[in-house]
């Protein structure tokens, strides 16, 4: 908790989309029903698939980047000291679910064509104001509400409407997440009938 | 702006009549408008719904997008040390009360081609708190 980053183990990689992929006509296609079908776990999902998958594969690196410094943000807090049990082993759990999510985002984003940006070497996280258990929990679920909100903004921008729904499953996710979190801190765990 | 998108590209589920569709228009225009969120009736608080760029932004670093000091007056695309597209490196705005209105109304519209996967701040009382509150933000240290 002395330095001001945390050091991962990968080299940064800016996203890039391997545009050609996209224009091989029905591999592109299939691609794309491939991918579907994984990210939402569902083989029927891959039935019907098409329209703008370039598009649906930069929101998917968005979402892929913010679930990479996820990760590295519960890898901060598990390594702090800070954490008792079970809170840590709270945090461990729910950084192996970004972990999912990082996975599936990033392979379905190969699957549609795209290039996935590896996580970066380092994060830039507030390390200065972390001090206390309380503190990561604050970050931590200021995180993952965060997420909650960014999922919500993205479900309705997607072509592929399985994707869309697969991506609202992971914002379900997130919410649970920002909810024992919230019940943690001793805050209500369910502020309110909707999120935003 | 938020019209235009509209026209241009109807949900699938409003094409056509019926009460089901109605209905669901309804519904529709409720959550796009905020009126169903816990601050309806109460005076918007730009702070509080920065929150819900916490995945992606903060104040003082730059994280999966840029960081928001000094936002005043500055050049769309020009923090030092941010991989922007380059839709908004191109894009020639300066952020103001109108340009960032615009923009977080409808990011994909405002700046076809940004990175940045949301798809706005739809209700306008919240926008304008929220304008307010990123435009106060001081000079990056």
């Amino acid at each position: 908790m002395s330095e001001s980053q945390i050091i991962v183990p990968a080299s940064a990689e800016i996203p890039t989309l391997r545009r050609r992929s996209f224009l091989t006509g029905l591999g592109g296609l299939t691609l794309s029903a491939a991918a579907v079908a994984m990210l939402a776990g569902k083989e029927s999902l891959a039935a019907g698939t098409s329209g703008n998958a370039e598009a649906d594969v930069n929101i998917l690196a968005g979402a892929l980047a913010a679930e990479q410094e996820a990760i590295a943000a519960y890898q901060l807090g598990a390594e702090s000291g800070l954490l008792q049990k079970p809170v840590l082993d709270l945090a461990v759990t729910f950084q192996g679910h970004h972990k999912e999510h990082a996975d599936v985002l990033a392979s379905t984003i190969s699957k549609l064509g795209g290039k996935p940006a590896k996580a970066k070497s380092s994060y830039d996280f507030p390390v200065e104001k972390l001090k206390s258990q309380r503190d990561v929990l604050e970050f931590a679920a200021g995180l993952e509400k965060g997420a909650v909100s960014a999922y919500l903004g993205a479900v309705p921008l997607f072509d592929n409407r399985d994707l869309a729904t697969a991506a609202a499953s992971i914002l379900g996710d997130e919410a649970m997440h920002w909810a024992v979190l919230r019940q943690a801190l001793g805050l209500a765990p369910v502020p309110s009938a909707f999120v935003s | 702006m938020r019209d235009r998108v509209i026209a241009r590209r109807p949900p699938s589920r409003l094409r056509g009549g019926g009460l089901r569709q109605a209905g669901a228009a309804a519904v529709l225009a409720l959550l796009l408008t905020g009126a169903g969120s816990a601050s309806a009736g109460a005076e918007p608080d730009g702070e509080k719904i920065y929150q819900r760029c916490f995945a992606c932004h903060s104040v003082e670093r730059n994280r999966t997008g840029p960081r928001h000091c000094g936002l005043n007056g500055r050049a769309a695309g020009s923090v030092e040390g941010y991989n922007y597209s380059k839709a908004m490196r191109n894009s020639h705005i300066v952020w103001n009360k109108e340009t960032l209105d615009a923009f977080l109304a409808n990011p994909r519209a405002a700046v076809p081609g940004t990175i940045m996967a949301y798809a706005g701040v739809k209700k306008e009382s919240e926008r304008a708190a929220l304008v307010d509150w990123l435009l106060a933000l001081p000079p990056c240290e």
